[in-house]
């Protein structure tokens, strides 16, 4: 036993030191580099984090409806409370890097099927990528298929495009901003002609909130309070209410205690606390993620730039950016873009043309691997959350068999195909912009509980099939 | 890989859901403890740590008592009275 302890510590030891030699050797061929770095670092953080406190919004959803656990559900819950705090600091301080998203049913559509995929898989997307870290082959396919689900949903046309509503087709190629040669797919029509066109909003910046709370209390009122902590709170009085409450108030019948308001009190307050590990790392999560975007804002200040593809062009690697001269670069937590960037360099590399594209063209580019900051942030959640692991004798190599391979796959590509069609994930479409300020974040939140919902009943119809088989014999 | 659950001795049994990964130890540990009678003993082998919290919530939520936890190569086992 002691053997394999020190055994994990010294993998441990050598993936910490491969990633700072990774982050020195950067540094040491451009200074421009330490950009990337940083995702490096904040992507570790974010992995430790998200394994030590299994962190997956799948479970959410799932272990809330099929096992009536409410753990991470309300680890949630706080998290986007405490993360819209920092954001009220960065926005005051004018070091925000967040952007709001269009406001529309596609993020409730893209949410129910990314929340289907994210229960086949077994993990949304960010806890897809902490399970590599324990070594789990079936979160390797389920991001495979998100990867390579989002890179081909983005380019193919075709017989496709027949689909497309004459409406979305006139007011895709009226769009001037883009070359007509780059507007090809099913998704860029969908894009420039439906979502594109929808409106932004950033709750502090409404007229409505700006008469009610003047200077930089706004951030605070519409971002934080009316936007992430009222409707937080009314989700984990909700939760309470259906789920444990039912069985807190029979124990405290049994010993003779009150049931009055006082007692819910203390239900809901013992639900908060009920997994120590999930509450603290989903505060931690919460307070990182807004001081990662402190860390990106205060980059590109000091390199005068606001997009990582200005540093690349500056380098001389121009086959990297888009023809506006970007790449992916959010500026704060983020996965799914990142991962479909992986899947179109290797498209691109056997002879797939993915650049003829809105999505890969002219928004993120497709830098070489080596060279894509948001990437790497991928890379260090996996690494973070293989150290955690090993360090509490959690790896282990698992390799998916059987039903496994159609669940990772199928999930996995159902999450990326949602995901593109809401503009971004668990962390992009809902957890980032629901702090951020943007209401547009709870739709893509309902549509994904939604989408769980949906794969719950599916698996309790599964594994109710193969019980009974299983207890034939008895 | 397939999972097994299989009746050891009278009021005793055993799920072994060694490989599969979320959901499937936590919806087939419920589904498990649905199936017996109060006060029988499920003897439950995984090996995927993510499902640990889930299920020792689970269990406390729903009244059943966890009598031991212990970890074996790699592997997970409780053993969950149902109360």
């Amino acid at each position: 036993m002691e053997n394999i302890e020190k055994r994990n510590q010294l993998w441990a030891f050598i993936v910490t030191g491969a990633l700072i030699l990774v982050s020195l050797i950067y540094y040491q061929v451009n200074a421009y580099y330490i950009y990337l770095v940083v995702y490096i670092w904040f992507g570790f953080a974010y992995g430790m984090m998200l394994q030590y406190g299994r962190f997956c919004m799948a479970s959410a959803s799932r272990d809330l409806f099929a096992a009536g656990v409410p753990r991470m559900a309300v680890g949630i819950m706080i998290g986007l409370i405490f993360f819209s705090l920092v954001g009220v600091i960065l926005s005051s301080t004018g070091m925000s890097t967040f952007h709001a998203g269009p406001i529309g049913s596609h993020e409730v559509i893209g949410g129910i099927i990314f929340g289907v995929g994210m229960v086949l898989a077994g993990g949304c997307a960010s806890g897809s990528l902490y399970k590599i870290g324990e070594g789990n082959g079936t979160s390797i396919l389920a991001i495979l298929g998100i990867s390579f689900g989002q890179a081909i949903f983005v380019d193919i046309g075709g017989i496709f495009n027949k689909l497309l509503p004459q409406s979305w087709v006139e007011r895709a190629q009226a769009t001037t901003w883009i070359p007509k040669e780059n507007i090809t797919s099913w998704f860029d029509h969908f894009l420039l002609g439906n979502v594109f066109t929808k409106p932004q909003i950033i709750l502090s910046e409404t007229d409505a909130i700006s008469s009610m709370a003047s200077g930089n209390m706004k951030f605070f009122l519409g971002n934080s309070l009316i936007n992430t902590i009222i409707p937080a709170i009314l989700v984990l009085i909700l939760i309470y209410y259906f789920y444990p409450r039912k069985g807190f108030m029979k124990k405290r019948k049994k010993k003779n205690l009150s049931t009055g308001f006082g007692a819910d009190i203390t239900g809901a307050w013992t639900m908060i606390t009920a997994s120590q590990r999930t509450t603290l790392m989903a505060v931690l999560i919460g307070v990182t993620a807004g001081v990662h975007i402190l860390a990106m804002k205060g980059m590109q200040i000091k390199f005068g730039i606001n997009n990582f593809g200005q540093l690349l062009t500056r380098m001389g690697h121009t086959g990297d950016v888009s023809i506006t001269g970007k790449v992916f670069d959010p500026g704060y937590w983020y996965i799914t873009t990142q991962e479909a960037q992986l899947a179109g360099w290797i498209m691109e590399k056997v002879g797939w043309e993915v650049r003829d594209n809105v999505f890969f063209g002219v928004m993120n580019g497709l830098p070489e691997l080596w060279r894509n900051p948001a990437l790497w942030m991928s890379i260090g959640i996996v690494f973070g959350a293989m150290v955690m692991a090993l360090l509490n004798k959690e790896f282990k190599w698992k390799l998916p068999k059987g039903e496994l391979i159609v669940w990772g796959l199928g999930g996995g590509l159902l999450m990326g195909i949602g995901a593109r069609v809401a503009l971004g994930c668990n962390i992009g479409a809902f957890f980032i912009r629901v702090a951020g300020g943007d209401p547009g974040g709870w739709l893509f939140g309902i549509g994904m509980v939604v989408g769980g919902y949906i794969g719950v009943r599916f698996f309790n119809w599964w594994t109710e099939k193969k019980m009974a088989k299983e207890m034939e014999a008895f | 890989m397939a999972m097994k659950f299989e009746k050891v001795s009278d009021g005793n049994y055993m799920l072994d859901v060694c490989g599969y990964v979320c959901p499937h130890p936590q919806i087939y540990c419920k589904k498990s403890l649905e199936k017996i009678e109060e006060g029988d003993k499920l003897e439950l082998i995984f090996d995927n740590p993510s499902s640990g919290e889930t299920i020792v919530q689970m269990c406390d939520q729903a009244g059943h008592d966890i009598l031991e936890k212990k970890e074996e190569g790699g592997k997970l086992i409780y053993v969950i009275e149902k109360c």
